[in-house]
């Protein structure tokens, strides 16, 4: 099997009737790199949370790395997320108040990474993404660029198999978004496979696969050699 | 695929103290003032605890000075109401029980009246009371003098006087008192005597003397005995019926370092008024870091979305937030429990007490605030933990 991500039938419906998204299917093989796009509310975040098992779908199975995710405890779901998938969102959600590394470092505590190796680790992270001299700066001290740099580094600190990126360059002026994408795009040749949700059309277009959203449903998936 | 097992990691003991620590770093005055209740509390009881220690500590110490072994018999009133009388050889009859080391008397001149000066009009001095006194009342009753000369085999004889503590106190630094008509030299003054309070505020003559110039019938109204330690409740059984073999009824027996020592914990109501206060300040101490917790788990909704999209399970949610709550009570704990025995200490101090602040407070205090930790902590960590990752992440 060379699927990372393997969606079929998937719907997820919220309580209210909401259908977010509606019978998806769709498949990822390891060391792509994607771009999800479509406008507002067509299901982006909620197909990513899907995919991340941040959620569970409604109906339909979603497998990661190989697991049936609905076979799956809260307990192995955590685990495969802190060994298998990086996230990196619009927000940046760092912790104020502490230094790239200690954040970076973070990312790597539930996967039971020891301590020392989770410094040294995210350091390495850090100079990976281009941040070797703002170690010890505190998220305050850093661009908005720059604070995503700092996410990407957590999310791939652990070495995950996918990188789950939603709006990453959403807060960034284009050059720092264009930064970003070529960030992911470094990982991406060094081996990870990376989703990016994106608005931005000129980026969709530059990234080798897209798929376009709309009411929840995948319309027409662009670039994927089956 | 990877094919490994997945096995969620369980955080180790200092990570999870770190992450414990992280929500109160974050907000250093917030955490001290929601552990300062807690503070309080456990401040208040441990001091209460330790005061009464210490107070303890003190009596015991003081007792240990003064000795237990002392008992008293005196008259109590005959079968029609009369104050009686103990018979002339009492004290001669108690010294020969085996166990007494010594018996000696003082004999109550209640018709005589002590004065400053021999113009005063009579009634100013009241309460002063005039005894007559053996010589070996000292050496008994553990008394020791703040000035002067006690009482001997000459003096005894003529018109001198020992002042108690209080008497000389009232009457101030005279040289001599007037008493039923005449004037008594002032030869010596007593320090407090707290096995035999009565004393405090007495004139006491000589027996002899008391006979020729007062009118005393020889008949000791008290009589105090010590006795060897161990079989203090042996003589205290057979002292009635030696002092008064005909009317042992009529004589009443007392241990003062009894009554001394009861004296000092009738206070225990107070210490349960205060326990019970301290434990109230606990009780809000515990409300308040609850609350903390309940908008620190609001407020950090997109933290703990974050922490699930790591890898956090549900169980290192709660776990974190639960070490937080336990930290911050114990952070008020081992406060109030350092306030708590400064305080034991400044007061005790100022008492003249030791400082006593016992094991079991201590260890109780910190106990009590691990469990207001778990207790306060528990809702918001549950609450926490069941958090949708998604709905946590949205909230941010
Ligand atoms: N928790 C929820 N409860 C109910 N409805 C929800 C919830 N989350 C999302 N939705 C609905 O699901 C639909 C898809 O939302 P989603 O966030 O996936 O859109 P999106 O494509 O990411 O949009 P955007 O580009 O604006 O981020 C929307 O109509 C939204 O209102
Ligand atoms: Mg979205």
């Amino acid at each position: 099997m060379t699927e990372v991500i393997e969606l079929s039938g998937v719907t997820k419906m919220y309580p209210g009737g909401v259908t977010a998204v509606r019978s998806v299917d769709l498949a990822v093989e390891y060391g792509e790199l994607v771009a999800i796009v479509g406008p507002s509310g067509s299901g982006k975040s909620t197909m990513l949370h899907l995919i991340g098992t941040l959620d569970r779908p409604s109906r339909g199975t979603v497998r990661i790395d190989g697991h049936d995710v609905a076979t799956l405890s809260d307990r192995q779901l955590s685990a495969l997320r802190a060994r298998r998938i990086g996230f990196v969102f619009q927000q940046f959600h760092l912790a104020p108040g502490r230094s790239a590394v200690a954040n970076v470092a973070d990312g790597l505590l539930y996967a039971g990474v020891p301590r020392k190796e989770r410094e040294w680790r995210a350091e390495a992270a850090l100079v990976r993404v281009g941040l070797g001299d703002r170690l010890t700066h505190r998220p305050h001290q850093l661009s908005g660029g720059e604070r995503q740099r700092v996410a990407i580094a957590r999310a791939v600190a652990g070495d995950p198999a996918v990188l789950l990126a939603d709006e990453p360059t959403g807060n960034l002026d284009s050059v720092s978004g264009a930064g970003v994408v070529e960030l992911l795009r470094e990982l991406n040749d060094a081996g990870t496979t990376v989703l990016v949700i994106t608005h931005d059309h000129e980026i969709a277009d530059s990234l080798p696969r897209q798929v376009p959203m709309r009411d929840g449903e995948v319309i027409r998936d662009v670039g994927y050699v089956a | 695929m990877s094919d490994m097992s997945l096995k969620s990691a369980r955080l180790r003991g200092p990570d999870l103290l770190r992450l414990g620590g992280t929500g109160l770093r974050a907000r250093p005055l917030r955490a001290v003032l929601s552990a300062l209740g807690i503070a309080i509390g456990i401040a208040a009881m441990t001091a209460v605890v330790g005061i009464s220690a210490s107070s303890q500590a003190d009596l015991d110490r003081a007792l240990a000075a003064l000795g237990t072994n002392m008992l008293t018999a005196s008259p109590g009133q005959t079968m029609f109401g009369k104050t009686a009388t103990l018979p002339d050889d009492s004290v001669a009859m108690v010294r020969r029980i085996g166990p007494v080391l010594s018996a000696t008397a003082t004999g109550s001149l209640d018709r005589v009246h002590v004065y400053r000066t021999d113009k005063i009009p009579s009634g100013q001095t009241g309460g002063i009371g005039v005894l007559a006194a053996q010589l070996d009342l000292l050496k008994t009753v553990g008394a020791k003098l703040s000035s002067g000369t006690w009482l001997n085999a000459a003096t005894a004889r003529y018109p001198a006087v020992v002042l108690g503590y209080d008497t000389a106190r009232r009457l101030g630094n005279v040289p001599a008192v007037w008493l039923a008509g005449r004037w008594w030299t002032v030869i010596g003054v007593l320090n407090k005597v707290p096995l035999a309070p009565e004393l405090d505020s007495a004139v006491l003559v000589g027996w002899s003397a008391a006979g020729t110039y007062l009118g005393f019938d020889g008949h000791p109204t008290t009589l105090y005995t010590r006795s060897v330690e161990s079989q203090v409740e042996a003589v205290r059984a057979v002292l009635a019926a030696t002092a008064n073999p005909e009317n042992p009824n009529e004589v009443k027996v007392s241990k003062p370092s009894d009554a001394l020592a009861a004296k000092r914990t009738t206070n225990a109501t107070f210490t349960a008024l205060l326990l019970g206060l301290g434990a109230v300040a606990l009780l809000v101490g515990g409300i308040g870091v609850a609350n903390t917790m309940v908008i620190s788990v609001l407020e950090r909704r997109g933290e703990i979305g974050l922490r699930r999209s790591l890898g956090a399970t549900k169980g290192q949610i709660r776990v974190q937030f639960l070490t937080e709550a336990l930290l911050l009570s114990l952070l008020g704990g081992a406060g109030g429990v350092l306030l708590g025995y400064l305080v034991t200490g400044a007061y005790s101090t100022t008492q003249g007490w030791p400082t006593v602040v016992p094991l079991w407070a201590l260890a109780g205090g910190v106990g009590a605030t691990v469990v207001i930790g778990a207790v306060a902590g528990l809702y918001p960590a549950i609450r926490a933990a069941r958090l949708a990752p998604t709905e946590a992440l949205a909230a941010a």
